[in-house]
């Protein structure tokens, strides 16, 4: 459950204020899938950070499974990524020369997990996101862009979190695996009940969401039900 | 994060880039390696000499005629040279407890030639039986100088084992004679080889009874020196300020017209010397260790700014400052380790080639071995600071956005 209440976000850049996001709420419900989507520079970026606990705001109230994330420290943010959010990058962000399970198993070695149980869960994720077994001790640079993108979504799967953040997550693909990779998502949303956020700047991306929030200007634009949802 | 972890991930990201690791490592190899070598030299040094000046016989205080000069240090016309140094003075000294023998000494130069026309310029020591006792010797053939050979004024002479080979070559030269100053003597003794200390040769010597060396060779009746073997050397101290009171005494003097000085004086002279020096060559190892540090921080430096973007993903992924901190340490530390451990080996095998080399015989102490170790840590933790704090500070939204 996120609740968003009157999130302003200022950046001073010496005299000049750019407000990246002004006033804006919404909540979204556990298992929804919710597409944020707007241009660049419209502040779908800051959200995203935001959300993602990756930045506090400069005013207004982000309310995390019942918990105030908005004025928390850095190591305590740290922490609310650990355990209740799992990121999905454009650009992927695999660790390089290390094997996909040890890829994976990266979220949990900040939680202190046995080598055991690390393994066993880094397993289940790969098997959710669709990657294939006889991949699972090849090197991140011995992959192909969709299954980097199906280790990043193991890999966000794997502390199983609140919240899926996927920001650009098919910026780097062609079309035909960019829809592979959506509707993995949309499976994890489907049979898993996962929530998930993505965000995006094309309109067909957003179309496999269930919900689109149309963000402009650092305002809500937009934020409805999407009645011509792609379903793959 | 568990220690496991921290560990896997050091190795991957060392491994990664094998020649950089290297090199950078071999900063610290080279340092901690002439560290080992330098202390194992310096070492080995003043064990040599610490051992030949016990090899003199331990427990020993000597007393010197005349007086060292503050200031002017040993090189002092006034000591040797001065003859108030008596016979008389050996009995009053017996009558101190903790003195157990007492061997008086007067030394003169002079040109020996043998039988067979060899002949030598070498120090010559009148001296008494207790020669032996005190200076932890005896023959190694023949006989040493007698009480009887001392009351007779008897001509007899016993070798050092360089001085036999100059006058004789092969021969044996038991019962040969040789002519010192123009006196001819029977050699009754040769001495067992003491080996060389650096400074003199203590095989060079050739020993005659006491009365003879002043009445027949030096005309003189004062010593130029007296060898005093004390009980143990716990009583040193006590020995050495009992002993300059009775002389005192006995020469009527307010001021001391002696010198007395004991093994322990010499060798803490020596050992100054060596230590001093010893410290000397360490340093010089330890400003390579320096220059090997930076050269860790500039690696890791470089490190932190290449994985920007890892570090960024594993904020995101939930790891603290403190996570990405001590992994950059550890990974620091790890390197400058290894580092030590290479340079402990390497400086190990260079005192050994130096050792079996016959240059000098070194030592590698264990607690040099301890301390290149502590050191090599130390400086991963000094110079992995600055580059891990960096890396923990950075902004993880800035970081994944780095290109």
């Amino acid at each position: 459950m996120i609740e968003v209440k009157n999130i302003t976000k200022i950046y001073k850049t010496g005299v000049e204020e750019l407000r990246a996001l002004d006033d804006v709420s919404f909540s979204i419900e556990d298992g929804e899938f919710v597409a944020i989507m707007g241009p660049s520079g419209s502040g779908k970026s800051t959200m995203m950070h935001i959300l993602g606990a990756l930045d506090t705001p400069t005013d207004g109230k982000y309310f995390l499974d019942g918990k105030d994330v908005s004025t928390l420290s850095d190591d305590e943010l740290a922490d609310i990524r650990k355990n209740k959010i799992g990121f999905v990058f454009q650009s992927f962000n695999l660790l390089p020369r290390t094997t996909v399970l040890r890829n994976v198993m990266l979220p949990l070695v900040y939680k202190g997990v046995g080598e055991e149980e690390k393994e066993q869960r880094a397993k289940e994720s790969l098997y959710s996101a669709g990657f294939d077994e006889s991949h699972f001790n090849h090197l991140s640079n011995q992959l192909s862009g969709g299954q980097i993108q199906r280790v990043a979504i193991a890999r966000a799967l794997v502390n199983n979190p609140t919240l899926i953040l996927a920001d650009e997550p098919t910026g780097n693909l062609d079309t035909k695996t960019g829809e592979v990779v959506l509707e993995t998502f949309q499976r994890l949303n489907r049979e898993q009940g996962r929530t998930i956020i993505l965000i995006t700047h094309e309109r067909d991306v957003a179309e496999h969401a269930e919900r689109i929030i149309f963000i402009k200007d650092g305002q809500i634009f937009e934020d409805g039900r999407n009645h011509t949802r792609r379903i793959i | 994060m568990k220690l496991t972890d921290i560990f896997r991930e050091t190795f991957t990201s060392l491994s990664a880039n094998k020649a950089r690791t290297g090199l950078t490592m071999l900063g610290i190899v080279i340092g901690i390696a002439s560290v080992i070598a330098m202390t194992a030299i310096g070492q080995g040094a003043q064990s040599s000499i610490q051992a030949s000046i016990e090899g003199l016989g331990s427990n020993l205080i000597y007393v010197y005629p005349g007086v060292i000069q503050p200031g002017r240090g040993i090189v002092s016309s006034g000591r040797g040279s001065a003859q108030n140094l008596k016979s008389e003075d050996v009995d009053v000294l017996l009558q101190i407890s903790g003195i157990t023998n007492i061997s008086p000494e007067l030394q003169r130069r002079f040109q020996i030639i043998s039988q067979s026309g060899n002949n030598t310029n070498t120090t010559v020591t009148g001296t008494t039986s207790n020669y032996g006792t005190v200076h932890n010797t005896d023959t190694q053939t023949g006989n040493f100088i007698s009480e009887a050979n001392e009351r007779s004024l008897a001509k007899v002479a016993v070798l050092g084992s360089t001085t036999a080979t100059d006058l004789f070559d092969e021969d044996d030269p038991i019962n040969k004679t040789i002519r010192i100053n123009k006196v001819n003597f029977k050699v009754i003794g040769i001495l067992e080889t003491k080996g060389g200390s650096g400074f003199v040769n203590p095989d060079d010597i050739v020993i005659v009874p006491l009365s003879t060396m002043q009445k027949v060779l030096a005309g003189a009746d004062y010593l130029s020196s007296m060898s005093v073997a004390v009980v143990d050397k716990d009583q040193m101290a006590i020995v050495k300020q009992e002993l300059t009171d009775a002389l005192l005494r006995k020469h009527n003097v307010e001021e001391a017209d002696f010198s007395v000085m004991s093994q322990a004086d010499i060798l803490s002279t020596l050992t100054q010397v060596i230590d001093t020096f010893t410290i000397f060559l360490a340093s010089i190892a330890g400003i390579s260790l320096l220059v090997g540090g930076i050269g860790i921080m500039n690696m890791m430096l470089t490190t932190v700014t290449e994985r920007t973007r890892e570090i960024g993903l594993r904020k995101a992924v939930g790891a603290k400052r403190r996570d990405i901190n001590n992994q950059f340490l550890i990974e620091a530390i790890v390197l400058t380790f290894s580092g030590g451990l290479a340079g402990v080996i390497l400086g190990w095998l260079v005192s050994f080639t130096i050792t079996s080399l016959g240059i000098i015989k070194t030592q590698v102490s264990f607690s040099s071995v301890l301390l290149a170790f502590g050191v090599s840590t130390v400086i991963g933790i000094i110079f992995g600071y600055y580059p891990a704090r960096r890396a923990s500070k950075l902004n993880p939204i800035e970081a994944l956005r780095y290109e």
